[in-house]
């Protein structure tokens, strides 16, 4: 494993746990200022399709979801538990790296009920900046087509 | 289960004396309802939207969906002719087609290889006449007793619908002239798809067919629309009905907003947080693109269809009922053939407002489920749908359940209730 795929596996951990935390606030500082986040599904993906379940251009889009999702949204209670693995490197472009990694997410509600949410990977881009890594894109696409109830959580 | 049919099938539930102001919980729960519906709405006298033709363009091309619980597809015969079959070999009843789209040749059951051509006529079968002289089917078995099940089929700009009814008034005539010039309106000129995912809603159908006619919810449940002045009672607007309540539209007018002397400018209502604020106001970025200068329709066709335009964020949504409470909530978001670059980027950056994650619509994704938790014990109980009056009329206000009621009042009539 290379020295970049074992700094990206440890970016990995610490975005999930701050998502699985609930420390949502801190998850746009993952990213670049300029980032582009968007989760596309299993279909979108295939067919190029612009348009996914989520498309953020910057950290202000990042925070203003959060600040939804806060604020505005009405949504029964739950978390997620991220289940990250396989983080490959794809190769190096303009300054960052391109890295494939595989998720799970299991939501658990308010009553109890577990299931598992959402399974795809990630298409990341990772560039360094005052020696710290941060998504100058990061495309979640999702395995199905299909979202249960709601997404409001980050993926 | 209880049975809820006489033996002359006339429905054994009373509908409340008060109408269609008021709706018993159990028409969200009854298994015997959902069997109903099947009948006298899916199979009824109704059509029903199956695919976009510009889904299936070439021919030979196929997309599969549902009509109710009913599987179907739509496909483009070689010579272009649009046809809609439901999607079942008439030997065994196998699916015919699997893959939700694709191209075909002929349609060759995977089971036992009957194959169909684009007519729906059975054309082969695997050792019929078996083999060395043994097996196979008998001598006096007729082919053209075995066709696949063909729909009454018709488009409008470019929508494919089909209906199991023989009897049902053409498609346009269905519709009304007003519903029409709506459809009209909308699909003006050639789209093309921008996105397409399903939601999966833990509700009976006709829990979330309520809530899009419902424009009294609208600046009440989603802040977004509200504190943006996306769609606030005060602007200009109204809801339209066709004459049997089915369809319906719900129209407004952004710029013409004036919320002085309502209970927003107080700050009354939960749904107006004036210190919410965000960082990019690129999602609420837009172009007036339609002359009429209406900015927002939501056109809702009986029973399950819906024709959206929120602000640029066009998208059409069909919601399938698998079970009496589930429903496949199917999205497909769109643009115009010859939307510029801007255009694309505008509507991209609306996507965010709409769909399972949208910054607005994210609540009708539970709000249905809400309701179908709380009524299971009291199906004698009743909903109350008097906002706007008790009677199915088009209104100018939009703080109103007009069209909630008017969709009471076409299944009624459907469902001889």
């Amino acid at each position: 494993m290379s020295a970049i795929e074992t700094r990206v596996e440890r970016l990995l951990a610490d975005y999930a746990g701050t998502i699985d935390d609930d420390q949502l606030e801190q998850w746009p500082e993952y990213f670049t200022q300029d980032c582009v986040y968007r989760i596309l599904t299993r279909d979108g993906y295939r067919n190029r399709w612009p348009a996914g379940v989520v498309h953020c251009e910057g950290r202000g889009m990042l925070g203003d979801r959060i600040l939804s999702m806060r604020r505005a949204n009405i949504f029964e209670p739950h978390w997620y538990r991220h289940l990250v693995t396989s983080t490959r490197l794809k190769g190096e472009e303009s300054g960052g790296w391109r890295l494939h990694s595989n998720f799970a997410i299991v939501r658990t509600m308010q009553t109890g009920e577990q299931s598992l949410f959402l399974a795809g990977f990630y298409d990341d881009v990772v560039v360094e900046q005052a020696g710290k890594l941060l998504f100058r894109e990061k495309t979640v696409v999702l395995d199905s087509n299909r979202v249960d109830t709601l997404l409001v959580i980050p993926v | 289960m209880n049975a809820i049919t006489e033996p002359n099938g006339a429905a054994a539930m009373q509908w409340p004396d008060a109408g269609v102001s008021r709706v018993p919980f159990r028409i969200y729960t009854d298994a015997g309802i959902y069997q109903q519906e099947q009948e006298r709405i899916f199979r009824g006298e109704a059509w029903h939207y199956v695919a976009m033709d510009l889904e299936i363009p070439n021919g030979g091309d196929y997309k599969a969906n549902y009509i109710g619980d009913t599987p179907v597809f739509a496909t483009r015969d070689p010579q272009g002719e649009i046809k809609v079959f439901v999607n079942r070999c008439a030997h065994r009843g196998s699916l015919l087609c699997i893959d939700a789209s694709g191209n075909k040749k002929d349609f060759t059951c995977v089971y036992h290889n009957w194959s169909y051509d684009f007519d729906g006529k059975l054309k082969s079968v695997a050792f019929r006449r078996g083999v060395r002289g043994q097996g196979g089917l008998p001598e006096d078995f007729d082919m053209a007793d075995h066709s696949l099940h063909r729909l009454r089929t018709e488009t409008i700009n470019g929508l494919i619908f089909a209906t199991f009814s023989e009897s049902v008034t053409p498609l346009r005539e269905w519709l009304g002239p007003r519903m029409t010039s709506h459809i009209e309106r909308i699909f003006n000129r050639p789209v093309k798809i921008l996105g397409a995912y399903t939601q999966y809603l833990h509700n009976n159908w006709k829990l979330y067919i309520e809530n899009v006619k419902d424009s009294y919810h609208a600046s009440l449940l989603h802040l977004f629309f509200t504190t943006f002045g996306l769609n606030r009672m005060s602007m200009d607007g109204a809801i339209e009905l066709s004459v049997s309540g089915g369809h319906h539209i719900s129209w407004s007018k952004m710029a013409s907003d004036n919320a002085a002397g309502t209970e927003y400018q107080d700050g009354a209502l939960r749904a107006m947080n004036t210190d919410f604020d965000l960082a990019d106001r690129g999602v609420l970025k837009n172009w007036p693109e339609f002359p009429d200068g209406v900015t927002h329709a939501i056109q809702g066709l009986w029973p399950n269809f819906i024709v959206q335009q929120i602000q640029n964020c066009l998208a059409i949504r069909l919601a399938v009922p698998k079970g009496v409470d589930e429903t496949e909530l199917q999205w497909v978001l769109f643009g115009y053939a010859d939307d510029t670059p801007e255009h694309d980027r505008i509507r991209l950056m609306q996507s965010n407002l709409v769909g399972p994650a949208g910054l607005v619509s994210m609540e009708d994704g539970v709000i249905g489920n809400f309701v179908q938790r709380s009524i299971q014990q009291d199906g004698d109980r009743s909903a109350v749908l008097e906002m706007g009056g008790r009677e199915v009329e088009s209104q100018k206000s939009r703080v109103s359940e007009a069209s909630v009621r008017g969709f009471w009042q076409a299944y009624r009539g459907l469902m001889k209730l």
